[in-house]
C-alpha cells in the first residue's frame, strides 16, 4: 500500500476503532486519489475535526463534521487515520470545525 | 483564482435581454427549493446536449431582464470523477452562463465555499446565496457578511430561507447588478503554496499561445487542472492544442516535480490549499456562539437507522406508500373510467346505431378506449410519484440506501445503489438517471442493467387490469405485492449473477451524506408531482396515442371481403375480421413462439405495442376486446372480456413477461447514451425479454401441469 503523509505519526488511529462520540482530528486517508479528492470534496479534509456518531463494530460507519453527517462504509471507515481527542482536551470549542491545513 | 485580469466587463446579455443564469450548489442544500421559488411553474424539463441527463430550465423576468434559469446537478466539487460534477462543470465552461448563482447551506459554509471557490477559480461571476439562513442563526451561527463579500473579491451574498421564500427577490436583483456590470467583482487571489503557484505560473506560460483556443481567461484554470491530473482536460488538450505533446510533458513534470517537494499528490495538497483559503476567509467572519451538537435529525436517526428497528421500519413505510397507491388510487380511478365510458357513448352516439363508420371506429375504439384505458391509472401513478418525491425531499431515501447497505454488500453492491432502484418503482428513466452519483463504472452499470427489474409505474396498470378480472378482492392485494417482491428478488439475484461474472470487483468505497431531514415544501412535492404527472399524461396523448390509432388501424384493416363471412353470426365475423387484419397476422405468426407461455395474438400485438410504453399492453386490450361491438352502451367491460378468454394462470404468466421483459424503447434509448454504448442496451433488452420468456415458460407449464388456475 502506498503511503501517504503523517500515517505512520504516534498516536495516529483508525476512525473505526473510535467508540460512538468521540471527537478526533483528520490526519489522512489511505486510498486512491479520486477516493481521497471526493472525500476533501465533502469536508473530510486532514486537519479538521469529526465526530463519531455511530460505530455499532459492523455496517457502515457514521461521522459527523461540523452540521454534516456523512456515511462511510465499514471498510472506509478503517482508511480515515485520526488523532483522537481526548474528551476535556484541546481540539473541541472549534465550533465550526476549521483548522487550517496541517503541515 | 489569483490573476491580475478584472473579471468579466460588463457583458452584452444574449439578444433580446436574455441572460442565462445557472444555479449550482451542493446537493441537500435547498437548491430545487430555490429554484422553484425564482422560476415557479415556468419550468420545462429537457436534456443537456450531448448526454442525456435531465436538464431542467426556467424563467423568471427581473427589471426588464429574463433569466434562464438552468438548473445544474447538485454537487460538490467540479472535478471529473462523476459524471453529474462532469456535466455541472461542462455547462458552465462551454454554455457560458452570464452569471453562477451557488446555493450554500449557511450552516455548513465552508465545505459549502469549497464548489464556490472552484467556481471563482473558473473566473465565473458569482453570486452566492446562504440558504437555509434561519437553521444557521438558530444553530449560534453569525456571519459578518460585508467582510466575508470583500474577502471574496467583492461577490454579492444573499441570505435566505428557501421554503419560505424569504430573499428571493435579493437573488434577482443580484443576479442583475452582476450580470450588467453595476457590481463589478475582483479576481480572488487564491494562492496554493508558492511551490504550486510557481508550476501554475510556468504551464501557463507553455499554454499562452493557445490561449485564443482556451479562451484567455482560462489560462490558468487549465495549467491548475492540469497539476490535478484531470483527464478530460487532458483530453480537451490533445484535441484543441498544436503543442499538445509538449504541453502534456510539461504538465506530467511538473505533477512529479509536486509529488517530490510536497510528499503527497498535487491533487490533494490543492484541495488542502483551497480550504486553506476558505478558512482564512471564514476566520473573522464566521462565528458560532452555541456549541449544538446533538441535533433534531440525530434524534431520529438514532431510531430509524437503529440496527434492529431500521429495517422493519422501512419496510413499513414501504408498505405505506404502495398500500396509498393502490387504495387511495381507486375512487378518481372509478370517476375517470366512467367519464370516458360516457364519452365513448356519446361520441359513439353521433352516428346511426350499427354504423361502420371509420371514423366512428377510431375514435371510440382507437382513441377513446386505447388512451382512456391509460388515464384511468393517472391517479395511482400520481399518488407513487407523491409518495417517492416525498422520500426523496424529507432526507429519508439517504437512511434508506444506509439501512440497506448491509443487504446490498451481500449482492456485490454497496447502499447507494439502492436509491435508484426505489426510484424504479416510479420509472426507469429517471432511475438511470440516479445511478450517476455512483463513482464505480462496473457498479454503475451492474445497477442500470437490472433496474428494469423494479417494477416501474407503468406496469401498474396491467397488474390492475388484471387482478381485478382474475382475482377476488381478498387475493388481489397479495398478487399485486407479489409481482413487486418477485421484480426486486430477482434484480438481487440477477445483480449478485453480474457481479460475480461480468463486473467482478470490490465494491467502490460507500461514502454518502445524510441530509438532515427536513419537512417536504408543499410547493416542492406539488411541482415534483405535477411535473411527472403532465409528463404522463403528456405521453398519454402522444406516444400512447400514436401507438393506439396505429394498433388500431393494423388491427381494423385490411376487412376481409363482406361475402366471405355473412354465413357467419356476428361473433363469428367479429373474430374472423379481427384475425384477418394486419395485427390479427402478426399476432398469429407469433403464435408459435408465445403458445407455450399462454398467449394468444392478442397478448403479441399488446406486447408489441408495449414496447413503445408499456401502458399501451392495456390500451391494446381495450381496442381488440371492443372492436366489433357496434352497440357502445350494451359494450361488455373488458373485465368480463378477459375473463371469458384467459385463466388466471394465463393473466399471471402474462403479469411476469410483462415485469421482467421487454424494457420500454425510453428504457433502450436512456440506457444506450448513460452507458455509452448501445451493446448494453442490446444486452439488457436481450437479457431481459429471454429470462421473461423462460420464468412465463416456467409458470405457465408448470401451473397447468398441475392444475392450477386453469379453470
Amino acid at each position: 500500500m502506498m503511503r501517504f503523509g503523517h500515517a505512520e505519526q504516534p498516536g495516529v488511529a483508525s476512525l473505526a476503532s473510535l467508540p460512538d462520540g468521540a471527537t478526533a482530528q483528520l490526519v489522512t486517508v489511505h486510498g486512491g486519489v479520486g477516493l481521497r479528492s471526493r472525500l476533501a470534496a465533502m469536508g473530510l479534509h486532514a486537519g479538521i475535526e469529526v465526530r463519531v456518531v455511530h460505530n455499532g463494530g459492523r455496517g457502515p460507519f457514521v461521522l459527523a463534521t461540523g452540521e454534516s453527517r456523512i456515511v462511510l462504509g465499514r471498510g472506509m471507515a478503517r482508511r480515515v487515520m485520526v488523532i483522537p481527542i481526548p474528551p476535556d482536551g484541546s481540539g473541541t470549542g472549534t465550533p465550526t470545525g476549521t483548522t487550517a491545513p496541517t503541515e | 483564482m489569483s490573476g491580475d485580469r478584472p473579471i468579466e466587463e460588463a457583458r452584452p446579455y444574449g439578444p433580446y435581454g436574455r441572460l442565462t443564469v445557472a444555479l449550482a450548489g451542493n446537493p441537500n442544500s435547498g437548491k430545487t427549493t430555490i429554484f422553484n421559488a425564482l422560476t415557479g411553474s415556468r419550468q420545462h424539463v429537457g436534456n443537456y446536449p450531448g448526454v442525456t441527463v435531465e436538464k431542467k430550465v426556467g424563467v423568471c423576468r427581473h427589471r426588464g431582464l429574463s433569466l434562464d434559469v438552468v438548473d445544474l446537478p447538485g454537487t460538490y466539487s467540479l472535478t471529473a470523477y462523476s459524471t453529474d460534477e462532469l456535466v455541472a462543470r461542462e455547462f458552465v465552461i462551454d454554455q457560458h452562463p452570464q452569471v453562477v448563482v451557488d446555493i450554500l447551506d449557511a450552516s455548513n459554509l465552508e465545505r459549502n465555499l469549497y464548489l464556490a471557490v472552484q467556481f471563482m477559480e473558473l473566473g465565473m461571476p458569482l453570486v452566492l446565496v446562504l440558504n437555509m439562513s434561519d437553521i444557521a442563526a438558530a444553530r449560534g451561527y453569525v456571519f459578518d457578511l460585508e467582510q466575508l463579500s470583500v474577502l471574496l473579491g467583492g461577490v454579492p451574498l444573499v441570505r435566505t430561507v428557501g421554503n419560505r421564500g424569504e430573499g428571493i427577490g435579493r437573488i434577482r436583483d443580484a443576479i442583475v447588478d452582476v450580470a450588467t456590470g453595476a457590481r463589478r467583482l475582483r479576481p480572488v487571489p487564491i494562492t496554493y503554496g508558492p511551490e504550486i503557484d510557481k508550476e501554475i505560473g510556468k504551464l501557463a506560460a507553455v499554454l499562452e499561445p493557445e490561449a485564443d483556443r482556451l479562451a484567455p481567461r482560462q489560462v490558468r484554470w487549465v495549467a491548475l487542472k492540469l497539476l490535478e491530473n484531470d483527464r478530460p482536460i487532458r483530453e480537451r488538450i490533445r484535441h484543441i492544442c498544436g503543442n499538445a505533446e509538449a504541453v502534456l510533458a510539461a504538465a506530467d513534470d511538473a505533477v512529479g516535480r509536486l509529488r517530490k517537494i510536497l510528499g503527497d499528490e498535487p491533487e490533494i495538497v490543492i484541495a488542502d490549499r483551497r480550504y486553506g483559503f476558505i478558512s482564512g476567509a471564514c476566520q473573522e467572519t464566521v462565528r458560532n456562539t452555541v456549541e449544538l451538537r446533538h441535533t433534531r435529525s440525530d434524534a431520529i436517526d438514532a431510531i430509524v437507522t437503529h440496527p434492529v428497528l431500521g429495517l422493519p421500519i422501512f419496510l413499513g413505510l414501504m408498505y405505506v406508500v404502495f398500500w396509498a397507491t393502490f387504495r387511495l388510487g381507486e375512487y378518481p380511478m372509478e370517476a375517470i373510467d366512467y367519464a370516458f365510458q360516457w364519452l365513448g357513448q356519446a361520441v359513439g352516439g353521433l352516428w346511426a346505431a350499427g354504423s361502420d363508420s371509420a371514423l366512428r371506429s377510431l375514435l371510440v375504439h382507437g382513441v377513446i378506449r386505447g388512451v382512456g384505458a391509460v388515464i384511468v391509472f393517472l391517479p395511482n401513478i400520481l399518488i407513487l410519484f407523491l409518495a417517492i418525491a416525498v422520500l426523496e425531499d424529507s432526507g429519508y431515501m439517504a437512511r434508506a440506501a444506509f439501512i440497506m447497505d448491509r443487504w446490498m454488500h451481500k449482492i456485490g453492491l454497496h447502499g447507494k445503489s439502492f436509491i435508484p432502484m426505489v426510484i424504479g418503482f416510479g420509472c426507469t428513466i429517471p432511475a438511470i438517471m440516479a445511478t450517476r452519483v455512483l463513482a464505480s463504472r462496473r457498479d454503475r452499470l451492474t445497477t442500470m442493467l437490472i433496474l428494469p427489474l423494479m417494477s416501474c409505474s407503468a406496469r401498474l396498470p396491467i397488474y390492475m387490469m388484471f387482478t381485478a378480472a382474475f382475482f377476488i378482492e381478498k387475493w388481489r392485494g397479495p398478487v399485486l405485492w407479489m409481482m413487486y417482491v418477485v421484480g426486486a428478488v430477482v434484480a438481487a439475484l440477477a445483480a449478485k449473477l453480474l457481479k460475480s461474472t461480468l463486473f467482478r470487483g470490490e465494491a467502490e468505497p460507500f461514502v454518502m451524506e445524510l441530509p438532515p431531514y427536513r419537512a417536504p415544501t408543499v410547493k416542492g412535492t406539488l411541482i415534483h408531482t405535477w411535473q411527472r404527472g403532465w409528463m404522463y399524461v403528456r405521453k398519454a396523448g402522444t406516444i400512447i396515442l400514436g401507438v393506439s390509432i396505429l394498433l388500431w388501424a393494423l388491427t381494423s384493416y385490411p376487412k376481409p371481403h363482406a361475402g366471405d363471412i355473412e354465413d357467419l353470426a356476428a361473433e363469428g365475423q367479429q373474430a374472423t375480421a379481427l384475425e384477418y387484419s394486419v395485427a390479427g397476422r402478426v399476432g398469429k405468426a407469433f403464435e408459435p413462439v408465445t403458445r407455450p407461455l399462454g398467449f394468444d395474438w392478442r397478448v403479441n400485438t399488446a406486447m408489441m405495442g408495449a414496447f413503445a410504453a408499456k401502458e399501451v399492453f392495456v390500451a391494446q386490450m381495450g381496442i381488440v376486446y371492443s372492436l366489433g361491438e357496434t352497440d357502445e352502451a350494451q359494450a361488455e367491460p373488458l373485465q368480463d372480456a378477459l375473463r371469458r378468454n384467459y385463466t388466471p394462470l394465463q393473466a399471471v404468466a402474462i403479469m411476469i413477461f410483462s415485469l421482467l421483459g421487454f424494457p420500454c424503447v425510453a428504457t433502450v434509448a436512456v440506457m444506450w447514451s448513460e452507458s455509452g454504448s448501445w451493446k448494453w442496451a442490446l444486452l439488457q433488452w436481450a437479457g431481459l425479454t429471454g429470462l421473461a420468456y423462460v420464468a412465463a415458460l416456467l409458470v405457465y407449464q408448470i401451473g397447468s401441469a398441475l392444475g392450477l388456475g386453469t379453470g
